[in-house]
């Protein structure tokens, strides 16, 4: 391959770093009106009343609206539309937006929020799992969903569990808790709207223009075809920009009632309430091993601190529970879930969506399963692996895998199995799996997840895909196949990407499924296109190969007319025959494995990481620059959480909302990362292909909980590992306490019945294997 | 805050050297030299993440030192050089720098990249082979949440490398 | 974004006129140097003014006499960490400035500034708008220390990294006021206070830092932060000593963030003079140094693991005055 596989700079560097890319708040037509959003000081109040007189007569403003004015209300997943973009009845968290105002200047319109008298009855605030299980003392946050504040449940159970434990020579019980934390993207969302012959504009920091594009007309009551969504230069998301938000709906809006453009960048502190980040979960997992180490059942519970909204937690719910299958070979296994409502910032979909908690209990608890049976924890990890195109017992697919490569890699890379022994120093080790795109659409549709179209004319090729590039190198990536495809450079190849008129569908960037999706579709686009280009050539009586691209184009164009070509991708219809089997089905996951190196004090519970060795299966690395940046930045991403990253709660208020508080790594915080690239060439990817932007993360935590323990002898079974839980589990250890920091117990859940679910055949698809 | 903006806004004339170009503008007293960068002068190159000095986004030379625009008044800058990200390619020739970070994938969604590239300018004009420390050392003001640093700090050896 | 308020700005020829200036307008007014401390604040509504008084005619030099080391107030934190004079003669003080937040925050933050820095609390150091929210307190707007809510006083930490270092090196400043010049030691700057914690006249206006220190005299400075950079300390230990031979003959030991004022530890001080710095010497001083400070839940961490930690932080200041010593360190 000519251009697959090469180092190559991304399509859109140069104007990355010439401070040319334009991203949503670097726009200002003329006439631009600023937005701000009055927030509730309230974690859980009725709205009684909204004075808007004071603000509405401050000379610049020049429109206040409040929820009478968007009362429909909207949600990311089709079954949870809870949400306002203003609130005029209740308001649910510390920062649910209520009023806002158009002004000619932004301290103008700061200045008319902060006039607007909006009366209160204050409602019992609900500030964790625990009290949203309990009866509430006022009112329930949402209307839907139940017992008390319980939002959703799932109960589901694959095989024979009793006969699994009752056959296991060891079963151990855990309880783990990982902190929630937020995805803190650099750039502060950021939305412009303006409103000409009847048709609006929105340029958005978004990464999903197509379900803005829906949400606007849902709550504006306009056709589609009178919205247009584009996706401004992304300036970061790691799955905050996934909804749709109240600031989009806002501006737009108020573009319609005044006539001119409207501006609304969210403040950091409000980027902190617009949240829709890593879910807060309460685990609890038992699990029985046979005397070889192999796990003969598995029973996994989780409880999600959900926040005041439905966000993507649905989905959230089933994710903490899925997963779990596609690492580990687990012959039976028993999956009770719930997300439970509290008055915080709705959380949603983080990086890993809703799989590094369980991800982090998982590789712990098989980490202490080990340790009890006298077994090394990568040995025993490795007898349970997964193999390669098999079906889990949960009916998940598997394809390709190269957990058993990933592991190898790290583990002679790091030397972990002859690692130093000296007082404070420890390696863990930890694998992971994520998916290359949901195989379900998020609103149930028969229609291709993505869409690509190809222009060629006179020598030029453009591509047009609904994609965002989120700073990923999505864009990149399309370039990179139609260039093979085309025997071109991928910095020949011109694109339109994200924009709601001029593009075919693309669902978004979220769940790792760009390159796969979108890339299949421009690799079915782009070969069509070769196939008319190569028939043109071919029918001048030359070849292909002797022409350049320019005497291809014009005799492709001479002879067919326009130069169009289509593709689209929809993945596999592989869900199992069940309820609640569509989260979880990808087309194929990845895998990862790494080692973490600590160094960790016992007089200040410090931990200092040395360096972190990973390997990720991407199965194939369309450009291995790309591939390792999202590795480094998930290792990155995975440190802060484990160490120091947490969206915490005093007195119903965002503890912190600020960069200062909010502990994100510095480059003095950022360790040195080893990374392999494993290629396992699935046989569904384009050109073999998997995510490379998520599953990288999630081995992390758990790893440097393994180096802790490893390291000082104590679990620290709750994340983020801070120094205070150090010390303390060291001191519990010290008394002949259990030597541990984490969750006494997990809840008493009224789980409904489980849901038996009579596992797959493993090899059923090995017949009929497709091969693209 | 909603006193404030019944006050009367004192509006000065303000000589701003910005990349090498001297430009006079009217601005209110109390805007940032960010604020006046971005909506006065349109450099909307220079970025911002938190305008309380927290997370290094906007980053500017002032007099060839790194200093937070949000954090700057261009009254007190009278006199003094500003640099902004669009006052370090040579024309359409790229600062070393801007050519390794292009080539190395040190920019993902390039919205710390404005600061960072100026702060390593900094850094190899006073120190032009640093050791990889030293980078972490000068950039530790300047936040990025895609690159994990690894391939920031491979770039700006490179440059170092290249420029020596 | 979060924007300034409207201000007027004010620029005084020296500090004479900055002072009578700020003497006429009284609470209305702030000095403003580095900026670094002042605008997030302002930003924030932590402060209500509608005028500024711009300090840009202070000294921004450093002149190294024979007895005194003399730093203009304006002097950038990154200069004075790096100027040779103050490496060599005052090396704790250059390392607490070199600490100071972060790289660019440096190059504009001013040592008379850090001197000066308002005290933090979490509650305190919030938007109008949290802060609204969550109720506003004794120092700002509220009639309540959210922190201790029975509590008589307002019990922000100071946080500053070189104050501790500059009394710990009996410093002088230099104050001009609208009536005349004085000069006072940097310990006679703080109160116990969060809020009034100044102990210099609103009006007065830090144009000089003096560092003098007997020879041979050692310092160091140790900060804990959660990040290595940008954080303001959560605890710090600024150490001068003066070592004869093997024994201590003089030393002082002030704590950072760990009260409202720069924290001297005289009964570690005092048990120190006389002794050779053993580890076990080490040890007990620092349990005799952590005593008084009192960390509460109002910064980054636990206040117990804070707590904790001012011994270690002590205990490593004093390992290194030690290793310098030996000609271990530097």
């Amino acid at each position: 391959m000519k251009v697959v596989g090469k180092p190559l700079p991304k399509v859109d560097a140069a104007a990355k770093v010439t401070g040319r890319a334009v991203y949503a708040d670097d726009m200002l037509p003329a006439r631009t009106l600023h937005c701000r959003i009055l927030r509730s000081p309230h974690p859980h109040a009725r709205i009684v009343s909204i004075d808007t007189s004071a603000a509405r007569r401050i000379p610049g403003v020049l429109a206040v609206i409040t929820g009478a004015d968007l009362p429909i209300k909207f949600g990311i997943l089709p079954v949870t539309q809870d949400e306002r973009a203003l609130e005029h009845e209740k308001v649910r968290y510390v920062g649910d937006p209520v009023a806002a105002v158009a002004a000619v200047e932004e301290e103008i319109a700061a200045g008319a929020c902060d006039a607007i008298r909006v009366e209160y009855e204050v409602l019992e605030p609900v500030m964790s799992i625990e009290a949203a299980l309990g009866t509430p003392k006022d009112e329930r946050i949402q209307d839907y969903g139940g017992p008390n504040n319980i939002h959703k449940f799932v109960a589901l159970e694959f095989g024979d569990l009793d006969g699994g434990f009752a056959r296991a020579k060891h079963v151990r019980e855990d309880v783990f808790f990982y902190q929630g934390n937020t995805h803190l993207p650099m750039e502060q969302h950021s939305a412009i709207a303006t409103y000409v012959d009847g048709k609006l504009t929105l340029w958005s920091s978004t990464q999903v223009v197509h379900y803005v594009h829906r949400a606007l007309s849902r709550v504006l009551e306009l056709p589609m075809h009178r919205i247009r969504v584009i996706g401004a230069a992304h300036g970061g998301g790691f799955g905050g920009k996934t909804d749709p938000f109240a600031h989009e709906i806002i501006v737009s809006k108020l573009a319609m009632i005044t006539g001119r453009p409207v501006k609304c960048t969210l403040t950091r502190e409000e980027v902190f309430y617009a949240h829709r980040g890593r879910h807060p979960v309460l685990m609890w997992v038992r699990t029985g091993v046979d005397d070889e180490g192999r796990i003969t059942a598995m029973h996994f519970r989780t409880a999600l601190d959900g926040g005041a909204y439905g966000s993507y937690g649905v989905a959230s719910t089933f994710y903490t529970g899925v997963l779990q299958t596609v690492t580990y070979d687990i012959p039976a296994y028993r999956f009770e879930g719930c997300r439970v409502f509290t008055n915080k910032p709705p959380c949603g979909p983080k990086r890993g969506h809703g799989t590094p908690q369980p991800r982090f209990g998982l590789e712990l608890h098989l980490e202490k399963i080990a340790h009890d049976v006298g077994m090394d924890p990568a040995e025993l990890k490795r007898r349970n692996f997964v193999q390669p195109y098999t079906r889990a017992v949960n009916w998940l697919r598997i394809t390709s895998c190269g957990l058993e490569e990933c592991t190898q890699r790290v583990l002679d890379a790091s030397g972990y199995a002859k690692r130093e022994r000296r007082p404070g120093h420890g390696m863990g080790f930890a694998i992971s799996s994520y998916l290359s795109g949901a195989g379900t659409a998020i609103y149930w549709n028969d229609m291709p997840h993505s869409e690509v179209q190809i222009k060629v004319d006179r020598g030029g090729v453009t591509v047009y895909c609904g994609a965002m590039d989120i700073g990923q190198g999505s864009d990149s990536v399309l370039a990179t196949i139609v260039a093979e495809e085309l025997g071109l450079q991928p910095a020949d190849v011109r694109l339109v990407t994200a924009d709601t008129d001029t593009t075919p569908i693309d669902l978004g960037s979220y769940s790792s499924r760009v390159t796969f999706m979108a890339g299949n579709a421009a690799l079915e686009a782009a070969r069509k296109m070769r196939t008319l280009l190569v028939e043109a050539v071919e029918g001048s009586g030359k070849k292909y190969e002797e022409v350049t691209f320019e005497e291809a184009s014009i005799l492709g164009e001479a002879r067919f007319g326009t130069l169009t070509t289509a593709g689209s991708y929809t993945p596999p219809k592989i869900a199992g025959p069940y309820k609640g089997s569509g989260v979880g089905p990808s087309p194929a996951y990845s895998y990862s494995a790494c080692v973490v190196d600590v160094d960790a004090d016992p007089r200040t519970g410090l931990v200092k990481v040395n360096k972190v060795w990973i390997a990720h299966d991407v199965g194939r690395a369309i450009n291995p620059l790309l591939v390792e940046g999202q590795v480094e930045g998930s290792v990155y991403m995975g440190l802060g959480e484990a160490l120091m990253e947490e969206q915490v709660f005093r007195k119903g208020l965002h503890k912190w909302p600020s960069m200062l508080e909010y502990k994100s790594p510095t480059f003095l915080d950022m360790t040195e990362v080893e990374t392999f690239i494993v290629e396992t060439v699935d046989k569904e990817g384009p050109y073999g292909a998997k995510e490379a932007g998520q599953g990288p993360l999630l081995p992390v935590p758990p790893a440097l909980c393994a180096a802790v323990y490893d390291a000082l002898g104590v679990w620290i079974d709750e994340i983020p590992v801070t120094p205070e839980k150090v010390i303390e589990a060291l001191r519990r250890k010290e008394k002949g306490e259990q030597p541990r920091y984490g969750p006494p117990r997990f809840p008493a859940i009224p789980y409904p019945p489980t849901i038996k679910v009579d596992p797959p055949a493993k090899d059923m698809d090995r017949a009929a294997t497709p091969a693209v | 805050m909603r006193e404030e903006i019944a006050r009367d806004v004192e509006r000065v004339v303000v000589n701003v050297d910005v990349n090498g170009e001297n430009r006079d503008v009217l601005v209110p007293v109390h805007k940032t030299l960010l604020e006046v960068l971005r909506e006065d002068l349109q450099l909307t190159g220079t970025k911002h993440g938190c305008e309380l000095g927290e997370c290094g986004t906007c980053t500017v030379l002032v007099d060839g030192k790194p200093e937070l625009s949000c954090l700057l008044l261009p009254i007190q800058l009278r006199g003094r050089a500003i640099t902004t990200i669009e006052g370090m390619a040579d024309g359409s020739h790229m600062h070393p720098l801007q050519t390794a970070f292009a080539e190395l994938g040190a920019a993902q969604c390039g919205y710390c990249t404005p600061g960072i590239l100026l702060s390593a300018r900094s850094l190899l004009e006073v120190n032009p082979r640093p050791t990889r420390d030293e980078i972490r050392e000068a950039l530790a003001g300047n936040l990025c949440r895609c690159t994990g640093y690894v391939k920031i700090l491979e770039a700006i050896e490179l440059a170092a490398g290249r420029m020596a | 974004m979060l924007r300034l308020p409207r201000f007027k700005f004010l620029r005084p020829k020296d500090a004479r006129e900055a002072a009578r200036m700020a003497a006429e307008l009284g609470p209305r007014a702030m000095f403003v140097a580095g900026g670094t401390d002042l605008y997030p604040k302002l930003k924030r509504r932590q402060f209500e003014i509608d005028t500024l008084i711009g300090l840009d005619f202070l000294p921004r030099e450093v002149r190294n006499g024979s007895d005194v080391c003399a730093i203009g107030a304006a002097t950038t934190l990154a200069d004075a960490s790096k100027n040779p004079h103050v490496v060599q003669r005052f090396g704790g003080y250059a390392e607490a400035a070199g600490v100071v937040s972060s790289p660019p925050l440096r190059n504009a933050g001013t040592i008379g500034g850090n001197l000066c820095v308002d005290t933090r609390c979490n509650y305190y150091d919030m938007t109008y708008e949290w802060r609204k929210a969550a109720g506003f307190c004794l120092k700002k707007d509220g009639d309540i220390c959210l922190v201790a809510p029975s509590s008589p006083r307002c019990w922000a930490v100071s946080s500053s990294d070189t104050a501790p270092m500059a009394i710990a090196l009996d410093a002088m400043v230099t104050l001009v006021g609208a009536d005349g010049e004085r000069e006072a030691p940097v310990a006679a700057l703080y109160r116990d206070d969060g809020i009034e914690y100044l102990g210099k006249a609103p009006s007065e206006v830090v144009t000089e830092l003096r560092l003098t220190a007997a020879p041979g005299t050692r310092s160091v400075y140790i900060k804990l932060r959660r990040r290595g950079s940008i954080d303001f300390p959560i605890a710090g230990a600024a150490v001068a000593a003066r070592i004869d031979g093997d024994v201590v003959a003089g030393c002082k030991l002030v704590l950072s963030a760990v009260a409202s004022h720069p924290l001297q530890a005289t009964a570690a001080e005092q048990f120190l003079k006389g002794r050779r710095l053993d580890a076990e010497t080490i040890t007990e001083a620092a349990e005799i140094a952590a005593k008084p400070a009192k960390p509460l839940d109002n910064a980054d961490l636990s206040h117990f693991w804070r707590k904790r930690m001012v011994r270690v932080v002590v205990e490593q200041a004093l390992e290194r005055i030690r290793d310098q010593d030996n000609g271990l360190d530097r």
